[in-house]
């Protein structure tokens, strides 16, 4: 009887664990086969043309997602220039400095701040963000790169924050101690040993944060502005990618060109996360070498 | 004996050349007798565990003091007193007073930095950093605001000459310190301590996980420097002891029980326990 029940359960377990495979392997199949008749009908030329995202134009659409890929890039570089240095600080704030209630008190509020939903820090970047950046940079409108890349770094410094302290305190305690006992300062031991050590973790965590915030949709959509022009500073209006799907797909007719174009955005969405994702694994598997 | 006498000798000069203290502070600090490291009544707590009990030690001269007894006995917690790492151990409290070069250590002022410089550490297992061999050496010095490449590249051959490693590493410094063997990782950190231009080598087992050879070469290491050094070694191994050190102590459970010259404590213990700890009875 014992063995039928285990059989049961270890078929469940099995069962669950492949489904994550199967979704996934479903989406990249939704993804192809909802892109594809778009890619045969246009080729991949017109996606990344010259022009703009016009998908409706009377006359001659365009299907340009380059502005929409500029408009992604410069939030999402501009999200971890800010989100980078200042989550590996806090991890090492956290890993190497903080006391122990301090830690105690300090981890849970970066969990809640993971948990924060997009809508309301996109509440945030209209009501608060956005007039401060219209008057620090004499602007009509702080709906713009800038706006998002604060608010999509605030959203990505958690996942850092959690990695590269995880990095930091999996660095052999023996090269601490070496450090101080040559005469280091606490500081000089964090900067020139202890961080360099994790770099491969930390590399990992500011690419596992970059795809968090590269898929980022809800906020970018409310603070960006979503204009498809080319944005020329970071004081421009953008549209993501993410949002651009957002935006059109409420009204796209069902399997228009502009329905499968929607579709390839998706694909390229997917496929630079999955990379990222991809890439920062390989670095947290590469642990950092151990003297015997 | 004229050499280490001739050294004490200079050491007192230097003294009194030093950039005169306050003398407030001389009063406070400085003792009239010399010596390199006083210990006096050292109690030491890990939480409300006490693990040295009125430890009292005097090293007058350079040359290699070794502490040895059974694991546990405190030998590596009486070390790590001498250069203060176990501050990092939280809730550690100790009693009593401990003096490097007439200087008391643990008053409230005490640079804990610049004591590292000086009393610089070896430890059980090799831990290089995870950087190149000269980039290892040249850590010390650099933490300390030297830039100048020449001088560094100076400092990193006469650590390594120091520490008889540059015939072996010469012509790969910039290759990684961790893909030397054990004995040449454990004479890398030997050769980084030295670069700090310490005046106290502390080496807590600094041959327990190398093998013969390596051992060997580094016995005959630490004889060579101990004319320069004060070296201060703990060891498990007694035989090591009586061939590299002039003084021993001997620790047992957090007690001091005996210490003097080495040739005298291995051939004519006064303790009952040391005795019977050296002759194999227990340990």
């Amino acid at each position: 009887m014992v063995s039928i029940t285990e059989k049961a359960m270890k078929a469940i377990f099995v069962f669950c664990g492949l489904a994550i495979i199967l979704f996934l392997v479903g989406i990249l199949y939704i993804l192809l086969s909802n892109s594809m008749p778009g890619l045969i009908e246009l080729g991949l030329g017109p996606f990344f043309a010259a022009d703009r995202w016009n998908p409706g134009a009377y006359g001659e659409p365009t299907y340009s997602l380059l502005n929409m890929i500029y408009g992604t890039l410069m939030v999402t570089l501009g999200a971890l220039i800010f989100a980078v240095p200042v989550g590996v600080a806090a991890a090492a704030y956290l890993a190497e400095i903080a006391s122990p209630w301090e830690r105690e008190f300090f981890k849970p509020i970066v969990e809640v701040l993971a948990g924060v939903p997009s809508v309301v820090l996109g509440f945030f970047g209209l009501v608060v963000l956005a007039p401060l950046i219209a008057r620090a940079f004499n602007l009509n409108s702080g709906l713009n790169a800038f706006n998002g890349a604060i608010l999509v770094g605030i959203m990505a410094l958690p996942t850092i924050i959690t990695l590269a302290e995880d990095a930091i305190t999996a660095v052999p305690k023996e090269y601490r101690h070496a450090s101080l006992a040559l005469g280091g300062t606490r500081w000089q031991t964090i900067w020139k040993i202890t961080t360099p050590a994790a770099f491969s973790g930390i590399t990992a965590a500011a690419m596992l944060g970059m795809g968090r915030a590269i898929g980022e949709t809800m906020t970018v959509l409310m603070v960006t502005g979503n204009m498809v022009a080319r944005p020329e500073s970071f004081l421009d209006s953008v549209r993501t990618l993410s949002a651009g799907i957002a935006i059109d797909i409420g009204d796209v007719v069902f399997n228009s060109t502009h329905f499968h174009a929607l579709f390839v955005a998706g694909l390229l969405l997917f496929l630079i996360t999955f990379a990222v994702n991809l890439l920062a694994d390989i670095l947290i598997q590469r642990k950092p070498e151990v003297s015997k | 004996m004229m050499q280490t006498k001739s050294n004490v000798t200079l050491e007192e000069t230097r003294v009194q050349e030093n950039p005169k203290p306050e003398p407030d502070k001389l009063k406070k600090n400085i003792e009239n007798e010399y010596c390199e490291v006083k210990v006096e009544n050292l109690n030491f707590f890990y939480g409300s565990v006490q693990a040295l009990f009125n430890v009292t030690i005097k090293v007058q001269e350079k040359g290699v003091a070794a502490l040895i007894g059974p694991s546990g006995c405190g030998k590596s917690t009486f070390l790590r007193v001498l250069n203060r790492m176990n501050d990092l151990i939280p809730k550690t409290r100790l009693e009593g007073k401990v003096s490097i070069h007439g200087e008391n250590i643990y008053t409230p002022d005490t640079d804990v930095v610049n004591l590292r410089k000086k009393v610089s550490m070896v430890f059980q297992h090799p831990n290089p950093f995870p950087k190149s061999i000269f980039d290892n050496i040249a850590y010390g010095p650099r933490i300390d605001g030297l830039k100048d490449k020449t001088v560094l590249s100076e400092i990193v051959e006469t650590s390594l000459k120091g520490a008889a490693l540059w015939d072996e590493v010469k012509d790969r410094l910039n290759e990684p310190a961790l893909a030397l063997s054990g004995g040449q990782q454990q004479r890398l950190c030997i050769a980084r301590a030295l670069a700090v231009k310490p005046r106290i080598l502390l080496m807590d087992e600094p041959t327990s996980a190398i093998d013969p050879i390596a051992t060997q070469k580094i016995e005959d290491l630490i004889r060579d420097l101990c004319t320069n050094y004060t070296i201060i070694i703990v060891t498990h191994n007694m035989q090591q002891a009586a061939r590299i050190s002039d003084h021993t102590g001997f620790f047992l459970q957090g007690e001091m029980v005996e210490w003097g010259k080495t040739s005298s404590l291995f051939t004519n213990p006064e303790d009952q326990r040391t005795e019977d700890y050296i002759t194999g009875r227990f340990g």
